[in-house]
């Protein structure tokens, strides 16, 4: 069979037209790459540019230092201190795991990865550096340092920290600061992933004015992460400081009044609602929660029984026991069902219905008009007071007094209490209101409840005429410089019409209380000031009505809540207080010797009254050199 | 040689010097920008380097000219095996560098042989290929000895590893056997057999080899690893747009996003800088410097300069082929210098002398 071959394949193959093919194949290519080239150069320069810059450009948030808190004479109680933090950006490393492996043999952590992890899992933006392990000490910084160069992706941030000087002074008041949730980060404009906001307490409701505003940097970056210079920097504006109205000496003074016992104390300006004082035991310290609590304190918190993040103060509620026979008085003199003559025979109880209502005094007060009701706290002499006004009555005045309602204080999460009527019981039992129930609400028992800050507002409008202030516990805002930014001047919430005559009478009781013969409250006297007050000792178990149980035979956790308000002196006064210790028996040896060393410092203080804010207070006359004439055991 | 001809002055091919100069100025250009720390460190030593590589290229070059082309058809036998000895001299006492042996200290200089190996096996080949082809061209039993030729300096450089130099010379070899007149079916079988060798290859391939393998196919499987190269490249090369973000102003290559910033992506480094424009020009000496190679290989008074002048033309062109398409993803990173700009004493001495040996074919065919 003949083959035959192409004419080309007979040829001898010439060079020139080699080359000219070879240069056919090279315009090929070249065109290829060169259409490559206008590809990345021109079409997708604009994506590509975007890629180099985030490769050399880091934002960093420059978190504002959070304004100070200061007592009232501008002492500092909150600061701000400087933490070093590791911090790893994932995609800045060239091996994870092993950058995890060393940093934790590097800082003895060991809970780097489920931090990362966690960072991801909550959507973290790329190249947002991660937190790994606050608050290093001394040798893991220099660790840290030293080994920079094997760790790329790993540096250093120093963060301002959340401190609180004090501990647990004042802590339900101050409050704490957390890391701001996804859920937050959803509705709050202005925050990003790892911010630290007020969370409880004066940190929370003066937010806006602590946090300031944050700052940024654009640093640009090598491939390993180094920085390597500022590009662009928006400074940060420190936050506003705020000056409270407590005073850091009283403050201490309450603080150890209430010891290591549960209870609470407040003590208030009657004359312009500024809270001197304002302690809840048991306390917490909120330096724990900075940077993020640990799940075992959490739950340490969450568990107590005796519930250390309760601010007592504004939430507890407790039955106001016999501290509410001022209420009744001012209701009775008022209503002129009670007049200061009127008179009533105490024989250690009382028949009412088909039971008898005892007295705390088993022996009897014998016959006795008001004052020495209020003095001897005669249960029986209030039985009859409160029956001749009626609950409706009653209430009508603890309303009036500002019982039943929040204060208004601008701290969150306030309790009402309880002041029960005959509507209320309807309402709230779908039940009429039996006459002999109202006996109880009488000395305080019963559905009567209240919070120490109204038993203490109660004390301020005896104090001072009828006339209810805010509770209030920021004098004033400050920026940075010192310059005002806002001043919180009293606000009056109600002025009552009460009859001078009558107050003045129930003053004078208050102070027998106090200084007088048969007076409940000796302990809380002090030598120079007349101090006037009243105790209350609140069952705590729900004991039949009116069958009181000898407190021997009471276990600690069914021992009476002791009660005291107070003011102080007695002409023009100047410092009201409340307290009340759970648990503590009787208010004239639990509650008073407490509240009569607040006192006492306070007036070691300001022997001539607060130097308060130019507004409404009257000005107070020095303190009589006679005062302790008036004590009369 | 003897006195110099007043022709050789003459009819000196200033284009190809010229474009030569031009490649190497831009060489400068971006290894100085590969390197700068700011205007307050001090000029680095790499760019002195560079520009004593250049010195000493020109030499070769102009040396070249006045050296009858002709005779090296008689060294090329003993060049090739002096280059075959260093190749296997770096797999014995090579110098190591990122995995590989690729150098021989010389003391002054760290000598890479296979730079050389590929001017000698261009020598060696058209040595082979110089007489006419028979009727139908180069046939399959004619391949032999080119097929070991090419084999062997092959094999010592996967060896070290460096798979682009290897890809490199079989490309160079193969272009030569085409332009030398190989058959056409001949062409199409050993084309065939290229292909079903491919497995075979992947089987001897070090595990980096074919990391980079997979990763070009799919830079973004793994971006911090092996398609981190290809991805930071792409990059530096787009984000110069149109005009390129200025002289010293390239963010990935000064901030070290760039790999082998230096020598085997020294193109992404001045794209960055210059963009498409500078792109552009510099594609377009290299389309001088080829034209002119191609230019040269038709005009050639012999086959021996014809064939010499396409096989330099080749080296020029695969090495600007590979590189480029490299550093814009379009092909594997195989290590390849980019001629007469990549940084490195042996790969710029090596080209301008072969630069040298093209202008000496264009400046004699007036002399015989």
């Amino acid at each position: 069979m003949k083959f035959r071959s192409s004419r080309k394949d007979q040829a001898v193959p010439r060079l020139e037209l080699r080359m000219a093919g070879l240069s056919v194949l090279i315009a090929v290519v070249l065109t290829i790459i060169a259409g490559r080239l206008y590809y990345l150069q021109v079409v997708q320069h604009q994506s590509l540019a975007e890629l180099a810059d985030r490769n050399r450009i880091r934002l960093r948030r420059l978190p504002a230092l959070r304004g100070l808190v200061f007592d009232r004479h501008h002492r500092p109680l909150v600061d701000t201190v400087p933490s070093f933090d590791a911090v790893v950006v994932p995609e800045d490393t060239e091996d994870l795991s092993d950058t995890i492996e060393r940093l934790e043999k590097l800082l003895g952590g060991s809970n780097i990865a489920v931090r990362l992890q966690q960072a991801e899992d909550d959507e973290r933006p790329a190249y947002e550096p991660i937190t790994v392990e606050e608050h290093l000490n001394w040798n893991q910084v220099v660790a840290l340092e030293t080994h920079q160069l094997e760790l790329p992706g790993v540096s250093l941030q120093v963060t301002p920290r959340r401190h609180y000087l004090y501990g647990e002074m004042a802590a339900h008041l101050l409050g704490y600061v957390g890391e701001v949730t996804r859920n937050d980060l959803r509705h709050l404009v202005g925050y990003e992933n790892g911010d630290q906001i007020g969370k409880f307490g004066l940190e929370r409701g003066w937010e806006n004015f602590l946090r300031g505003g944050a700052g940024g940097q654009e640093i640009e970056v090598d491939a390993v992460g180094r920085r390597l210079r500022l590009l662009r920097e928006i400074p940060e504006q420190p936050g506003d400081g705020v000056v409270l109205t407590i005073d850091f000496d009283v403050q201490q003074a309450a603080e150890q009044a209430l010891g290591p016992q549960s209870g609470a104390l407040i003590a208030i300006d009657p004359n312009t609602g500024y809270i001197i004082a304002m302690a809840s035991h048991p306390a917490f310290d909120p330096n724990i929660f900075t940077g993020g609590i640990s799940p075992a304190n959490w739950r340490r918190l969450m568990t107590d029984p005796s519930h250390p993040l309760e601010n007592r103060v504004i939430q507890g509620i407790y039955a106001p026991g016999s501290t509410f026979k001022i209420v009744d008085s001012i209701a009775g003199l008022q209503d002129h069902t009670l007049t200061p003559s009127t008179t009533y025979n105490c024989p250690g109880g009382m028949w009412y219905g088909n039971r008898e209502y005892r007295c705390w005094r088993k022996q009897g007060h014998g016959t006795l008009s008001l004052h020495r009701a209020i003095v001897e706290s005669c249960d029986v002499y209030f039985y009859q007071v409160g029956e001749r006004l009626g609950v409706d009555r009653i209430a009508e005045w603890a309303h009036a007094l500002g019982l039943g309602y929040k204060t208004g204080i601008d701290l969150a999460n306030e309790k009402t209490g309880i002041i029960p009527s005959s509507e209320w019981k309807r309402k709230r039992y779908g039940e009429r209101w039996y006459p002999a129930e109202t006996l109880s609400v009488a000395i305080g028992q019963g559905y009567v409840s209240v919070t120490p800050i109204q038993m203490a507002q109660v004390a301020a409008e005896v104090a001072n005429g009828g006339i209810r202030y805010k509770p209030q516990f920021v004098k004033e805002v400050i920026a940075p410089d010192g310059s005002p930014v806002q001043s919180y001047p009293p606000v009056v919430e109600r002025r009552l019409p009460l009859n001078p005559v009558d107050l003045d009478f129930i003053r004078d009781a208050m102070c027998d209380v106090v200084n007088g013969p048969g007076g409940t409250a000796h302990k809380a006297a002090l030598p120079n000031i007349v101090v006037c007050g009243k105790t209350g000792t609140a069952q705590v178990v729900a004991e039949k009505q009116g069958v009181r149980i000898d407190e021997k035979n009471m276990s600690a956790a069914e021992r009476d809540n002791g009660w005291f308000i107070a003011f102080a002196p007695k002409d023009h006064p100047r410092i009201a207080v409340a307290a009340i210790i759970e648990h503590g028996g009787h208010g004239g040896s639990a509650a008073a010797p407490g509240v009569r060393d607040v006192l006492e410092k306070f007036f070691a203080l300001y022997p001539a009254g607060l130097p308060t804010t130019p507004s409404a207070a009257p000005a107070h006359p020095q303190i009589q050199a006679d005062a302790s004439d008036q004590r009369e055991d | 040689m003897a006195a110099i001809d007043r022709r050789l002055v003459l009819h000196f091919d200033w284009t190809l010097f010229g474009l030569s100069l031009c490649l190497a100025a831009i060489g400068v250009v971006s290894v100085l920008s590969a390197t700068y720390q700011g205007p307050h460190h001090a000029l680095d030593p790499l760019v002195i380097h560079q520009l004593t590589w250049i010195a000493i290229g020109m030499l070769f070059m102009v040396g070249a000219v006045f050296f009858d082309y002709r005779v090296l058809g008689a060294y090329a036998y003993p060049l090739y095996a002096v280059t075959l000895g260093l190749l296997a001299a770096v797999a014995v006492a090579g110098h190591s560098t990122g995995g590989s042996r690729r150098w021989i200290n010389l003391g002054v200089i760290h000598l890479e042989p296979s730079e050389l190996a590929k001017l000698a096996l261009v020598l060696v080949l058209v040595r082979y290929l110089r007489e006419e082809p028979p009727k139908g061209g180069w046939r399959l039993q004619h391949m032999i000895v080119p097929g070991l030729l090419m084999a062997v300096p092959v094999g010592l450089v996967l060896k070290q590893p460096d798979l682009g130099t290897a890809l490199t010379m079989v490309l160079i070899t193969a272009t030569l056997l085409f332009v030398g007149g190989l058959n056409w079916r001949t062409l199409t079988v050993l084309a065939m057999a290229a292909v079903l060798a491919a497995p075979v290859a992947w089987h001897y391939m070090k595990p980096y080899q074919r990391e980079r393998l997979v990763s070009f196919l799919d830079p973004h499987s793994d971006p911090l690893g092996s398609g981190y190269h290809i991805i930071q490249s792409e990059i530096a090369i787009g984000s110069g747009g149109e005009l390129g973000k200025g002289f010293l102003k390239g963010t990935q290559a000064r901030l070290n996003f760039l790999p082998e910033q230096t020598t085997d992506f020294i193109f992404a480094v001045f794209a960055e800088e210059f963009g498409f424009a500078g792109s552009m020009l510099l594609m377009g000496l290299y389309v001088l410097v080829i034209a002119r190679g191609v230019w040269v290989a038709r005009h050639a008074r012999d086959r021996f300069g014809a064939l010499l002048a396409g096989g330099i033309t080749a080296m020029v062109f695969w090495q600007v082929a590979i590189n480029m398409g490299m550093a814009t993803g379009m092909l594997p990173v195989v290590g390849i210098p980019l001629p007469l700009v990549s940084y490195g004493g042996s790969s710029l001495i090596a080209m301008m002398a072969a630069m040298g040996v093209l202008i000496s074919i264009n400046t004699r065919r007036y002399l015989f």
